[in-house]
This record gives structure tokens, sequence and C-alpha cells, in this order.
């Protein structure tokens, strides 16, 4: 033998194979993700927080290349600093998602991300919006990353318009373990966050509070 | 961005499919969608019944390759139906699974089908199996299967109880059919379901309008 080989998580691709989830209640909004971060079979960071600052009430979720969701959502946060001082005030939710839709869509084909962003401004409160691909579309609730296909159905029967702060803070934290739960690439802590108009929460659930279900 | 490939562009095997089976206090449920696609393009039967009846109260639903699940299924037939007669009674619902599931490992590198079985005996009343591509055999309370399933493992982990009552488990299945239906574009059409029971078995169809709706539709 010609000598070690390397492990073979250096040479994979970092993804945030992940799963995230946005959902607008009447007053603010609640973010979700889990905090797995792998690289091929190998989880190389087990606590990271995906969810991601972009002004004081906007926040992004990220998913995909771990990479490429970073550089946009630390781009799109000096663009928004930026983009506020010359309008003087707190941006719009619709202003974030707009600018991270604008380098989604430009370099779609050289990016593999997906951010879901979400805030609370004075204009239209509450609001989620999904910017994958580069399309831009508002939404009650979004999801995102590997671990959302298995949530799909349960989302879809779960959703109901007009749930209060609470309950959508406990719809997204049931999202994410059951997603967590069958998505080999979600896994580690639940970190939520919630905006409202007055202020940002953040939190995490470890693993072993997080709900269990008929199986485990 | 994760890519998801439905089953049927892996191989050229075609999975487009939604199935299921769900032990309930008494009995079992077993169901799946009604379309048969090609491709995801075309449509070629909105009403495919994919619940074979392999026994009096045994029932199977197949996924993966449609030609192979049906070359097994019927060789298991007539295999079972002469161990129901060597043995002078109904066969047992594992009897069925074994048969299954050694056809499938035997010929693991030619065939490319899994199978749900559910079914009633009087042995150990209502059991689901779950046969595996490569031959494993598992039993399970609850178990979905198909390109449609992706899409429903977080809303059967949460909403399936142990113990239900024969309707909650109808609507338990129906709903989780319906939401798969939805989301996956080679499952649709109507809900077949079987109910079998010690005293019996019961088709329950489901068609397209009667399906319950969610938030978005």
């Amino acid at each position: 033998m010609l000598g070690e080989a390397e492990p073979q998580w250096l040479s994979e691709e970092v993804k945030t194979g992940t799963t995230i989830i946005a959902i607008e209640f009447n007053g603010g909004v609640v973010l979700g993700s889990d905090s797995r971060v792998s690289a091929g079979a190998s989880v190389v960071n087990r606590v990271m927080n995906k969810l991601s600052p972009l002004h004081d009430k906007i926040y992004c979720a990220l998913s995909g290349s771990a990479a490429d969701a970073q550089t946009i959502a630390e781009m799109v946060n000096y663009q928004l600093d930026v983009h506020s001082m010359e309008i003087g005030e707190d941006p719009q939710v619709r202003s974030a998602a707009t600018l991270v839709k604008n380098i989604s869509y430009k370099y779609k084909e050289e990016l593999s991300a997906h951010l879901i962003v979400a805030g609370w401004d004075r204009k239209d409160g509450g609001q989620v919006f999904a910017t994958l691909n580069g399309l831009l579309t508002k939404q009650p609730f979004a999801v995102g990353g590997s671990g959302s296909s298995y949530v799909y159905g349960f989302v879809d029967a779960e959703y109901r318009k007009g749930m209060n702060k609470k309950e959508c803070q406990q719809f997204v934290v049931n999202t994410l373990s059951l997603a967590m739960n069958r998505d080999g690439s979600s896994g580690g802590v639940a970190y939520l966050v919630t905006i409202d108009e007055h202020g940002t929460e953040e939190k995490v659930i470890l693993g072993n509070d997080l709900p269990t279900f008929f199986d485990q | 961005m994760e890519k998801h490939y439905t089953d049927s562009k892996v191989k050229g095997v075609s999975t487009g499919t939604t199935i299921l089976a769900a032990i309930f206090d008494g009995g079992v449920v077993i169901g799946s969608d009604s379309r048969a696609s090609m491709g995801g393009e075309y449509v070629s039967s909105k009403t495919i019944n994919k619940v074979i009846q392999v026994h009096d109260r045994i029932f199977c639903c197949m996924a993966g390759s449609l030609a192979d699940a049906q070359a097994v299924i019927k060789s298991a037939k007539s295999h079972l139906s002469f161990h129901s007669v060597q043995m002078e009674s109904p066969p047992l619902v594992i009897a069925a699974a074994s048969v299954l599931k050694e056809l499938c490992y035997k010929n693991k590198d030619e065939l490319q089908a899994g199978f749900l079985t559910a079914g009633w005996d009087s042995k150990k009343g209502a059991q689901v199996y779950v046969v595996s591509l490569g031959g494993m055999l598992i039993s399970q309370q609850v178990t979905i299967g198909g390109s449609g399933s992706t899409y429903i493992y977080g809303y059967v982990d949460a909403k399936y109880k142990p113990n239900m009552t024969r309707e909650e488990c109808l609507q338990f299945a129906t709903n989780a059919l319906a939401l798969a239906m939805g989301r996956d574009n080679v499952s649709g059409g109507v809900a077949h379901l079987v109910v079998i029971t010690g005293k019996g078995v019961e088709h329950v169809v489901v068609p397209g309008d009667k399906l319950p709706r969610f938030h978005d539709e």
C-alpha cells in the first residue's frame, strides 16, 4: 500500500442537509431548524444554528450547501444594513427576501442553497417568504431542506389558519422532531426563533426535551 | 439543495404509488392509491387496485417494479394454496410473508419488488409484515411504502397510536393516503382500503371527491 488515504469526509461537500421551517402567526413569525451539518456520511457539526439574522427582526433559515447558504446570508445582511441606512428605518421583510431572491436567481446555476426568509415589520406584520431556486413567494408557512419531504403530510394535515404564538411554536417543534427522526441528514438539537413587534427570542431545545412519538 | 428523485427515475423502475398498512384493536387496515403512471407524465390508469388478495384473510400491496411484483405474487398464491391444503387450515400471515420473502431473497439479483403483507390468523391475530427489496422480513405495527410514502413519514409517526378503534384507524389511513396523493404526482385517484378482522374482510373505496381536504385545498 502506498500510504494512508485521507478520510472520505475531507473530500465531500459540506451540506446542511437539514430541516427548516418558518410559520407566520398574527403578530409575528416562528422559525425553526435542526443543527446537523454533514459531509457525506460524517456529521461535521452537530450544534450549528441554521437560523441566521439578516436584521433585528428579520431572520433566514439556511439549507443546502453550507458555504453557499452562509455566504448568501452574509451578503444580504450587509446589503440590508446599507439599505436600512438609506431609508432611515427598519427594512421590510419583503425587501430582505427580494435581496436573497436576487442572489439565488442570478447565480442559480452555481449555487445550491435554499433560504427561507421570515420576520416582522411595521407595515405587514409577520411574513414568511420562500426563495427556492430564485422564485419569491409569500406563504403562511414554509418548510425546506432534505428533512422537509418527510413532514409534508404532517404540516398539510396539522396547519390551521389563525394559530397563536404558542401553538405555532409547538407546531414547529413537533415538525422538526418528526423530520429529525426520519432524515439521516437532520438531527441534533432544535433551534427556535420567535419574532414579533416586541422583539426577537432565541431558544434551543435539547435532544431529550424534544417530543417523542409512539415508536420511541 | 437536496434533489429528490422519485423512485421511478432510478434504474427505470416504476414505484409511483403510496401503500400503507396499520394494525388496530382487533384487525388491520391495508390500503393504497389507484394511479398507474408511465414516467410521471402520463397516467395510464386512474383506478388500478394495488391491494391483492393472496388468501381469504391475507392481502398484499406491491412496491417496486409492478411486473416483478405481479410475477412473485402469482407464484406466492399458488405456493400458499398448496400449503393451506397440506396443513388443512388457513395459512398464517407469517407464512404468506415468508413465501414472498423466500422468492425475493433467492432471486434478489433479478427482482426489484417489495411487499406489505397484512392479515389476520387465529394464532397471532392481526399482523403486518414488510418484505423489503433485498428480501428482509420484519413485522411492524404500521408501515408505509412507495414513492408517496416519503411525504407522510412525519404524519404517520405523529398520528399512529397502537390499539385504535376500527373507525379511527380507517380515518388515519384515509388521511395518510390523501396527504401523500396531494404531494406526490405519481400517486392519486381513489383510495382503496381493505379492513381485515377475525370476522371477515371489508373493502372500502374512497373516491377522489370524498377524500379529506386539508388547509390549502
